[in-house]
């Protein structure tokens, strides 16, 4: 069957944006590829990675963001051409190194580096929504954005001639609906020719002395700026003399088409795209600013276009009346989530004092009375999830312990914890890592009178990403805390990417695995494993560990996550059924309302518990904590 | 075929783990071997953890439209759960917008715990057709678990659609596809699947 790497020039295919970000970088000939997985990246470096081998090329998951980078641009340094990919918040672990590199530039015999972001507006899989472009301003360097797959794969391959045309790395910046959209594209030819890694050893890089390198960065970014004015990638669609342009990019441009079309006004509204976002194509856009007498500025997320065109039109004010700017600044678009077209038609209709009713009132009327029937529909963890037993222990155990222990949250499939439906266990969360930090610092609070114990959780990926320099810092600094590494065995939020603890690379080869087991124990924690279905055993366990003030101790839950051993398995460990005469129905109501897994619930009829038999995998949990025993589970011979 | 509308708006909703993406898949890429411009988005966000996935597939004979689906502009839906489909219609529908939608709920965590209640099955069914100008009812998940496999429902569902005769599709067109992306082993199973929605569909009154 044909790949990404073999489809032939000229062929036109669906692909994701991810795939077509893909297939981009192998036309420009990519040789070296690093990524940590992150919605909605993973697909990017899952795609290279799955056709490695044919394409001949490197592609890991490394360890964290950071270090992808670094890896990446060493590539880069020796002449390969390379790309990092990652999400927003992955971008934030980079930036350190992103912030020096720019000003080292990548040598003489460079290979040139793209760093694709995926941001997320709406945070549908996020933590937060924010947006990548301003990094590129502050980094000084090319961004790009492409507006549909197409422009994704053709600008990938241009972002590694810019940055070997000027000796710095570019950035292309992704978006959910850039990078979860497909669409047909027309492919390009993938280079046959590889390149030698080497280094010459006579010359250094470095960023200092930082003020004159940061000058001649500048002075690269006025070539860009020259090289973008007159970019096909910004072009005009409209009428000569428009009432109103519409200045945007990424998602903006195919929500504008949308709304000019739904709203009848073709002869009215033209649309200027922008796709080469820094630095800032001032020129073009003063030049366009000179067509209508009214703006509006869509784009996601934060006015970073628009700052940029009030910049161009405060130039323009000198030779006549500046045009009337609208879009986040004038509250005609919101500076926070997603664009959509109804969000422009709404903006539009301000602006030209519209009436607009997107279904006849009578059916509105209609699905505004169904609105009582759609009830909500809360993300919980899976059913069969080992974290859910993990909760559950630990909230038996924080119970029991009577000492109001906290827990510091992480990110992985546990976030769910904090989520509507979750237990709320977690008592703070925020980013990959600060579990283990966070449990740091209230493990060192001792001296100030803090009593409480305290948890820090992380999984398995988590720990190796950014939970280990934590943890040598309790060590180190004597914090009393426990951290329990929720381990299933896989990066399972992100759809099973290895990590340096699984048996294998990201092109499936076999990888030196990393103990963490060993690890922990060589750091001087005190080191406990158990297996979180073992409910009892976990949260008696968590207790004692609680109670030994004696420094750093580590409880790993091991599990593999159940879609995982359900993939490799194909069976359920038990038959589930509920023993009516034993069950009390609501008046107890633990396994669905406490334990609150999908698979069970409550059947008013019969005021019984009842299995859901297309959620249930049977993995018999339910059975053990049902007070009454009236959840029984049978081996499955 | 041809689409009398263009573009065509197709959304597939669902529960995470139900298959929605890959019918969304399979649809378009089926479609673009037809010639047609189509364009897939898709909602997942944490939803394989039990949550709401949504696609929207446009299909074009003229242009590559962007991935949103402007609010009440859906064409067609196909529910592989029916509080989705309601979800959906109340957003997207319009008096023109037809549906197919699997009649087997999947309860939401919160009605699941006893916290909340889900509606009352005529009634939904009753607003679904009040919110649509022609509406399939399709037991899918029971005949997939009736063929031991319950995962199959969304291919299910696919062919009650294709029989529906609303998109510019046949039933060999998707056979085709599979053929050429399924896993060898699977096939024979899904083109099953296809075959007990096609006739569930022809059955229904």
């Amino acid at each position: 069957m044909m790949n990404i790497a073999t489809y032939p020039k000229g062929s036109r295919v669906v692909l994701q944006g991810n795939e077509a970000i893909a297939r981009g970088a192998l036309e420009a000939g990519v040789q070296f590829c690093a990524g940590y997985p992150g919605t909605p990246s993973t697909e990017i470096i899952g795609t290279l990675a799955a056709v490695a081998k044919d394409a001949d090329i490197h592609v890991e998951w490394s360890i964290n963001e950071k270090v992808a980078t670094e890896v990446a641009g060493a590539a880069a340094f020796a002449g390969l051409r390379s790309l990092a990919a990652m999400k927003n918040a992955g971008l934030y672990v980079a930036v350190d190194y992103l912030l020096h590199l720019n000003l080292s530039t990548l040598g003489d015999r460079r290979g040139g580096l793209v760093i694709v972001v995926c941001d997320d507006p709406q945070a549908h899989s996020s933590g937060d929504e924010t947006d990548t472009r301003w990094i590129a301003k502050m980094a000084d360097v090319p961004l790009l954005e492409p507006s549909n797959i197409q422009e994704a794969k053709d600008m990938v391959i241009w972002a590694f001639e810019l940055s070997e045309k000027l000796g710095c790395y570019s950035f292309v910046r992704s978006y959910t609906r850039l990078s979860h959209s497909r669409s047909s594209i027309i492919l390009g030819n993938i280079p046959k020719r590889k390149r030698k890694a080497m280094f010459d050893t006579s010359k250094c890089y470095s960023p200092y002395i930082a003020t004159p390198k940061h000058a001649a960065l500048h002075e690269q970014l006025t070539k860009v700026q020259e090289i973008f004015e007159s970019s096909p990638f910004n072009s005009y669609t409209g009428p000569e003399q428009p009432e109103l342009l519409i200045i945007c990019s990424g998602n903006g441009e195919s929500c504008s088409v949308d709304a000019i079309d739904i709203l009848n006004l073709t002869e009215l509204v033209g649309v200027l795209k922008l796709g080469t976002l820094w630095p800032f194509p001032k020129e073009l856009v003063k030049k366009h600013l000179t067509r209508a007498g009214k703006i509006l500025v869509v784009e996601e997320v934060d006015p970073f276009v628009e700052i940029h065109v009030k910049e161009a039109a405060a130039d323009l004010s000198a030779v006549g009346k500046p045009p009337e700017i609208y879009g986040k600044g004038s509250g005609h678009m919101d500076s926070y989530g997603e664009v959509t077209p109804d969000a422009v038609i709404e903006a539009l209709s301000r602006i030209f004092k519209l009436e607009y009713q997107a279904r006849d009132s009578n059916y509105e009327q209609k699905a505004q009375d169904a609105k009582g029937l759609v009830i909500g529909r809360g993300a919980i963890w899976c059913a069969g999830c080992p974290h859910r037993a993990s909760f559950f222990a630990l909230s038996d155990a924080i119970k029991r312990d009577r000492r109001q222990g906290m827990v510091i949250g992480d990110i992985g499939c546990y976030v769910l914890d904090v989520f509507p439906y979750g237990t709320h266990r977690t008592n703070v969360l925020h980013c990959m890592g600060s579990g283990a930090g966070q449990a740091c610092g209230f493990g060192e609070l001792g001296r100030f009178g803090f009593e409480q114990p305290v948890i820090g959780i992380c999984g398995d990926a988590t720990f190796f990403h950014a939970s280990v320099p934590a943890l040598m810092n309790a060590v180190h600094n004597k914090a009393n805390m426990t951290l329990l590494i929720l381990d299933n065995s896989t990066t399972a939020m992100t759809g099973f990417q290895p990590h340096p603890g699984t048996e294998h690379t990201a092109t499936r080869d076999a990888a030196t695995v990393i103990d963490t087991e060993a690890l922990c124990r060589t750091l001087g924690c005190r080191v406990e494993v158990r297996d979180p279905f073992d409910i009892k055993e976990t949260s008696a366990t968590l207790r004692e560990l609680m109670r030994d003030e004696n420094g750093v101790k580590v409880l790993i839950l091991r599990r593999k996550c159940e879609l995982v051993r359900m993939r490799q398995e194909q069976t359920y460990p038990y038959k589930i059924w509920v023993d009516h005469e034993k069950c009390k129905g609501d008046k107890c109501g633990y396994c669905y309302k406490v334990f609150q897994c999908p698979g069970i619930s409550w059947d008013k009829e019969s005021d019984k518990a009842q299995l859901q038999a297309a959620v249930c995998v049977g993995c018999g949990v339910c059975a053990d904590i049902c007070p009454t025993r009236a959840i029984i589970k049978e081996d499955i011979g | 075929m041809t689409t009398s509308r263009d573009a065509l708006n197709l959304i597939i909703c669902g529960v995470g783990g139900q298959g929605n993406i890959l019918l969304s898949d399979l649809i378009g890429s089926t479609l673009a071997k037809k010639g047609y411009h189509v364009t897939v988005a898709e909602t997942f966000g944490v939803a394989q953890r039990g949550g709401a996935v949504f696609s929207s597939v446009r299909i074009s004979q003229n242009r590559a439209c962007g991935p949103l689906i402007p609010e009440g502009k859906a064409h067609l839906v196909l529910g592989l759960e029916p509080l989705e489909t309601l979800r959906t219609l109340q957003k997207y529908g319009n008096p023109e917008t037809v549906c197919v939608t699997n009649t087997y709920p999947l309860l939401p965590i919160g009605v699941l715990a006893g916290k909340e209640e889900y509606p009352d099955r005529d009634e939904l069914k009753k607003t679904i057709k009040a919110l649509s100008k022609a509406a399939w009812f399709i037991d899918a998940t029971s005949i997939a678990l009736e063929l031991g496999v319950r995962i199959a429902a969304n291919i299910v569902m696919l062919g009650a659609l294709i029989s529906s005769g609303e998109l510019p599709l046949t039933k060999k067109d998707i056979e085709d596809e599979m053929r050429d992306t399924f896993p060898p082993q699977r096939i024979e199973l899904n083109i099953k699947a296809l075959d007990l929605g096609a006739s569930a569909l022809r059955s229904h009154n």
